[in-house]
């Protein structure tokens, strides 16, 4: 099994990954930035990364993110976060990454703030 | 006192394999899942840290991994056989300055999940990070 499993869906002109594994170091980071880097070449630079899934993230996976933050931002879009675990915040809090990141603890708020 | 050796390869792939069995041994000696997770990032850290930038994936050169049990947690350490290291060269990731960086955490996790950390140039040669947990 991969390390990290993404499903792709489309609400309204907002791309929805649910990811589900761990963005760590190698495949799992490979697989996030592989994705989004797709996601912004077909022009849908609206993305929500719903992160219910993820049991945690080393510093290389949060380097993705932050990588794929950037991409998405600079082609005049913006990536935001969806149901961060507990572990995955403290991480991103350590950090200061939450300060960064606009993160939503329900989907239809997030979907909102697009607009 | 009950201890783990291992000596591991430096392919990254490697590092989540060591770092269950490293942590299998931690559940054996009383730490909860919850703590797990506070041993769990930081020594992936550790090794992905010595693979990479310490034996920069040199397949001559080993990884070694050391657990032993002391009397409130565990003190483990990591080998790795590179060129040395100093950790104050790697500046903060939380200064405004740097926080769009896509590198440079995996030090400061180490730091705020562990009870000590402390990295020493062997004096054969490579870097020795030696981090403790207590059980809490």
């Amino acid at each position: 099994m991969a390390e990290l499993n993404i499903s792709v869906r489309q609400a309204g002109d907002v791309t929805i990954l649910d990811l589900e594994g761990k963005v760590t170091i190698g495949e799992g980071s490979i697989a996030l930035r592989t994705e989004v880097r797709n996601l912004i070449a077909e022009g849908k630079t609206k993305v929500l990364l719903n992160m219910s899934g993820i049991s945690y993230c080393d510093s290389s996976g949060l380097g993705e993110l932050v990588s794929s933050f950037s991409a998405v931002t600079r082609d005049g879009g913006s990536m935001k976060l969806l149901n961060l675990t507990k572990k995955l915040k403290e991480l991103m809090s350590i950090t200061k990454l939450l300060t960064v990141f606009e993160n939503f603890e329900d989907e239809e708020t997030a979907l909102a703030s697009y607009n | 006192m009950k201890s783990l050796r291992m000596e591991i390869e430096s392919r990254i792939e490697e590092i989540t394999p060591s770092v269950e069995e490293a942590l299998s041994f931690c559940s054996s000696v009383g730490f909860s899942d919850d703590a797990l997770f506070n041993i769990d990032i930081p020594l992936r850290e550790a090794l992905a840290n010595a693979i990479e930038h310490g034996n920069r994936r040199d397949l001559e050169k080993s990884v070694v991994l050391t657990v032993n049990e002391t009397e409130d947690g565990v003190e483990i350490g990591v080998r790795d056989f590179g060129e040395g290291f100093d950790p104050s060269d790697v500046a903060d990731p939380t200064d405004p300055k740097n926080l769009m960086a896509t590198s440079g955490r995996g030090l400061l996790f180490m730091r705020s999940l562990l009870d000590s950390v402390e990295w020493e140039n062997h004096p054969e040669g490579g870097t020795v990070v030696t981090m403790l947990k207590k059980r809490v």
